[in-house]
């Protein structure tokens, strides 16, 4: 039982949420040691950032390319999850039971997730058999079997897995927000897949999935530990420089939230607690206010303690045990999210003290005092998130994939710390607005007019 | 209670683990990874398995313990204060009380009213939280090192100087009320599961949720919760760990000044109820229409690190156990889900596990959930064979050398995180081990023996003293 949810559960799950929104710099205190990321560059052409660390015997690698599970055709939704449960059973000569009793036996970690815009993948091993890891990434990217056995078993543990999901009020309230948001685009599909779409999934679909996508041009590498670089190239040479150098092109249109639906949709299950989802539109990574925009997602509805939702929908009510809000930006659209649950006959109240806290941010603004604390925090806390190596080597994918350079680490306190209370307030006028606001709401909400479904 | 330990990372598949309810469960680890299984399972394996934290160790005038991880990789810290108390430590009819303590000690003191503390640590760039559970109660922040001696500061002074008024005190209330919904009463799963540990603890306060019982919640008054905090929340009874860029010698001078100088209290004695011995087996089912997908587990109690249990077995057999679960069901390479899993394709997921982090009884699991159309029974006859198989011929040298070899992999992984050897020292010391059993559990491991694992899986694996859980759909009639 913790005192409060620390982070905001991945409300929308994308490969690296966290990153995006706080990922900081250097240290703000005195002595700051900077980290120095070394851009690696196989012969064989192949990138990679890597910050080395020889503490310990670790080595955490990280990737990710692009185009994730928004592209799956309409009748194969889920062909990207599928993909990337089974990509690491059975690759090359080893079937599933080889491949995963090496992976076992070994103790090298080896997962692949599918993002709504990128297929993700990590890899940790001890430094002593650092060879034998990367020939099983290399080969489950190049050479996947898709044997029949471990497809059909996959499948059926991704459908339960949908079922799960299906279960659970706060993932039913993220596929309604998202559909009302964004009819007819696929970011308004069910981020998991469909029954149906996994269904229909063939092997065919699987081969062509590894074939079009998995190629050097889209893909982004970050490794941490105790690897020199120029091990680290060759192994990147020797293991990746098998896949082709491009992906089969696509092109996914850009998508304005759709927000005339903007209201309270509720969809009736029977739970005590009803959970809420918002979002309205936010601003995309490369919005030249998005600094801003940080500074003001942190002072609404933030991870701190101290956020204004925090303090009045929990702190000063007691409406709720998790509320908060995130910058949502994706590649072809962009939201403010959020999120809370509250007791059944309480909910109109919540949606009420949120809209509130909307509109006083939109036409008050921020205190100097907010201002100054938040830009403290968000700088200050950088160095907590180079404190093990994967959480590194995350990062290291996500700077990469949002194109924010290699000198991101220098520049990204500066970018927060030339944030003014202008800034601030000039955007809360032109972004918060109650009236673009769109809830969810799953459970047995009392006293809500609009009932939708 | 850890998260199921398991459920490794390496290995870990596109279901995750099962609905153990586990209060400390590395909440700060649940958003990032985004893989399915969720980072909690990288912490998840490693309490315990960890080896060598190298960490040093001195004790105040007043008789907290102080411990120092060494982890110079940024100039970092995690700092924690743990208190040998938690919620199997409540009076009868007063369940919820560490708990809800735990979420009123962020309500400020006389020095530092209100969300003072708070406030201080986001500006300084800090993440704090605190969790509950059976046995500890721990209050946590990361700050960049020169914030150090304000932390200690303000963490020593809420260890006697809280102020509790009764606005705060309802607020809160409500606060956990929402949280006990959000965790327990709207997931079927999580109802079940309270009522698991109900039916396994005949006798232990183990059988009441860490979360505390929704009517005994409401009835907590502002006297019971200062009686609970006065008695436990000593000196005393209180262990500082202090995790990354540190020394003893650094810190030592700011933990005599602060933590130090807080008076020895009454030196308050745990005294729990324990388990008469068990007969019969028992069955708890709940068919919900909430429930998308079906599960089956059993959950055995078998003795902990430090607890052994009258009848059944010692403490000393825990590693034996660990290995065990290890082998058994500890990824797609074990025992039940080669069997359930792939081999006859009944089991979506199948596995074991053990978390012998506890004072008191641990429990020992299997699980498995059906593939569509598998009815629980055939799982359970499936879990069943291969369990006795197990008892019948115990396990090979293959499997030990295989699963010792993991496990001490584990403990070289466990470095890694500034927070792993914090949360591994600090529960250790909580439950009542000693440092030295931590640093020495990858060689105690590696001494375990084909005999010894046998003899634990005899001694645990009883029906009879086992709860068998089933989770099922309600369909509409």
């Amino acid at each position: 039982m913790d005192a409060r949810p620390m982070f905001p559960r991945p409300m929308f799950p994308r490969l690296f949420p966290v990153l995006l929104l706080a990922c900081v710099l250097l240290l703000p205190a005195a002595g700051a040691r900077a980290v120095t990321v070394d851009r690696v560059v196989s012969p064989g052409g192949i990138e990679a950032w890597l910050v080395q660390d020889h503490t310990n015997p670790i080595i955490a690698l990280r990737l990710a390319f692009r185009g994730g599970a928004a592209l799956d055709p309409d009748d194969r939704q889920g062909l990207a999850r599928m993909v990337a449960g089974l990509v690491d059973e059975g690759a090359g000569d080893l079937d599933s039971r080889t491949f995963q009793g090496i992976l076992n036996d070994r103790s090298i970690t080896l997962n692949f997730e599918a993002g709504r815009e990128t297929f993700g993948g990590e890899m940790q091993t001890l430094t002593d058999r650092a060879d034998l890891a990367f020939k099983l990434l290399g080969l489950a990217l190049t050479q996947p079997r898709f044997d029949a056995e471990p497809v059909e078993r996959i499948r059926q543990q991704i459908l339960v897995n949908l079922k799960r999901a299906d279960e659970q009020p706060s993932s039913i309230a993220d596929n309604a927000l998202m559909g009302a948001l964004f009819p007819g685009h696929p970011y308004g599909r069910p981020s998991r897949g469909t029954a149906q779409g996994l269904a229909a999934v063939t092997v065919d679909d699987l081969r062509a999935f590894a074939a079009n996508r998995f190629a050097r041009d889209n893909l982004v590498i970050g490794v941490t530990g105790d690897i020199t670089p120029e091990r680290l190239a060759a192994l990147l040479d020797e293991h990746l420089g098998a896949l082709p150098a491009k992906a089969t092109p696509w092109t996914l249109p850009d998508v304005a939230p759709d927000t005339g639906q903007a209201g309270t949709i509720v969809i009736r299950k029977p739970v005590p607690q009803s959970a809420i989802t918002f979002a309205q539109p936010g601003l995309k990574r490369d919005d030249p206010d998005y600094y801003a925009a940080a500074v003001l997602n942190q002072i609404l509805g933030g991870s701190s303690f101290t956020s204004r939702l925090y303090t009045e929908v929990r702190e000063k009510r007691g409406l709720a045990y998790s509320v908060y809000t995130q910058l949502y930006p994706m590649d072809h659209a962009a939201l403010l999210v959020g999120d809370a649950g509250t007791a059944n006959a309480r909910v109109k109240e919540t949606l009420h003290q949120v809209r509130t806290e909307w509109e006083r941010l939109a036409t008050q603004g921020v205190t100097d005092e907010e201002l100054a604390d938040t830009k403290t925090y968000l700088t200050g806390s950088f160095p907590l998130r180079f404190t093990a190596n994967d959480r590194i080597a995350r990062m290291l994918v996500a700077v990469q994939l949002d194109d924010l350079g290699i000198d991101y680490f220098d520049r990204r306190n500066d970018l927060i710390a030339a944030v003014s209370k202008e800034d601030v307030n000039r955007l809360a006028r032109r972004l918060l607005d109650p009236k673009r606001l769109v809830f969810v709401v799953v459970g047995e909400p009392e006293g809500l007019a609009r009932l939708n479904q | 209670m850890h998260a199921p330990r398991n459920a490794r990372r390496r290995g870990a598949r596109v279901i995750s683990i099962p609905r153990d309810r586990t209060p400390a469960a590395a909440p700060w680890l649940t958003l990032g990874l985004g893989l399915l299984v969720g980072l909690a399972l990288l912490l998840a394996a490693l309490p315990a398995r960890a080896g060598v934290f190298n960490p040093e160790t001195f004790t105040l005038k007043n008789g907290m313990a102080v411990v120092v991880v060494p982890n110079h990789r940024m100039p970092v810290v995690n700092h924690m204060v743990w208190y040998r108390v938690g919620s199997a430590d409540e009076p009868q009819g007063k369940s919820g009380i560490a708990h809800f303590l735990e979420h009123l000690m962020f309500k400020g003191t006389t020095k530092y009213p209100g969300g003072t503390f708070s406030a201080a640590v986001s500006r300084n760039g800090g993440r704090e939280n605190a969790f509950t559970s059976y046995d500890y109660t721990a209050f946590h922040q990361t700050v960049a090192k020169d914030r150090l001696p304000d932390m200690m500061r303000m963490e020593s002074d809420r260890m006697r100087h809280l102020t509790l008024t009764p606005q705060d005190v309802e607020m809160e209330r409500q606060v956990i009320l929402e949280e006990r919904r959000q965790r327990t009463d709207n997931r079927p799963s999580g109802i079940l599961a309270e009522h698991v540990d109900a039916a396994l603890f005949l006798n232990h306060p183990y059988r009441r949720p860490v979360i505390g019982w929704e009517h005994e919640i409401r009835g907590l008054t502002i006297p019971d919760i200062k009686a609970f905090y006065d008695h436990w929340y000593q000196p005393e009874n209180a262990i500082l760990v202090v995790a990354g860029d540190i020394t003893a010698a650094e810190l030592k001078p700011l933990a005599e000044a602060t933590y130090g100088a807080i008076p020895r209290g009454p030196g308050p004695v745990r005294a729990r109820p324990t388990e008469p011995p068990q007969q019969a087996a028992r069955t708890v089912t709940l068919a919900d229409a909430r429930v998308g997908q079906p599960s089956w587990n059993r959950t055995y109690l078998a003795p902990s690190y430090v607890a052994d249990l009258a009848g059944v077995g010692t403490h000393d057999q825990a590693l034996a156990l660990e290995i065990l679960a290890e082998v058994l069901g500890g990824g797609t390479s074990s025992r039940l889900y080669q069997a359930l899993v792939m081999g006859q394709g009944i089991a979506v997921s199948a596995g074991a596990y053990y978390s012998p982090d506890s004072q008191g009884p641990a429990k020992f699991l299997v699980y498995a959930s059906p593939r569509p159309g598998v009815a629980p029974e055939a799982l359970e006859a499936a879990v069943t064979a291969v369990v006795q198989d197990l008892l019948a011929g115990g396990i090979t040298q293959d499997e030990l050398d295989k699963a010792t070899a993991r496990m001490r992999d584990d403990a070289v992984f466990a470095r890694d995180s500034l927070r792993t050897g914090a949360r591994v020292l600090g529960t250790a010391l909580a439950i009542g081990r000693s440092i030295q059993d931590v640093e020495t559990w990858p060689e105690r491991i590696s001494a375990v023996t084909l005999d010894q694992v046998a003899a634990a899986a005899r001694a645990v694996l009883h029906d009879e003293r086992a709860v068998t859980s089933i989770l099922l759909r309600k369909e509409a009639s």
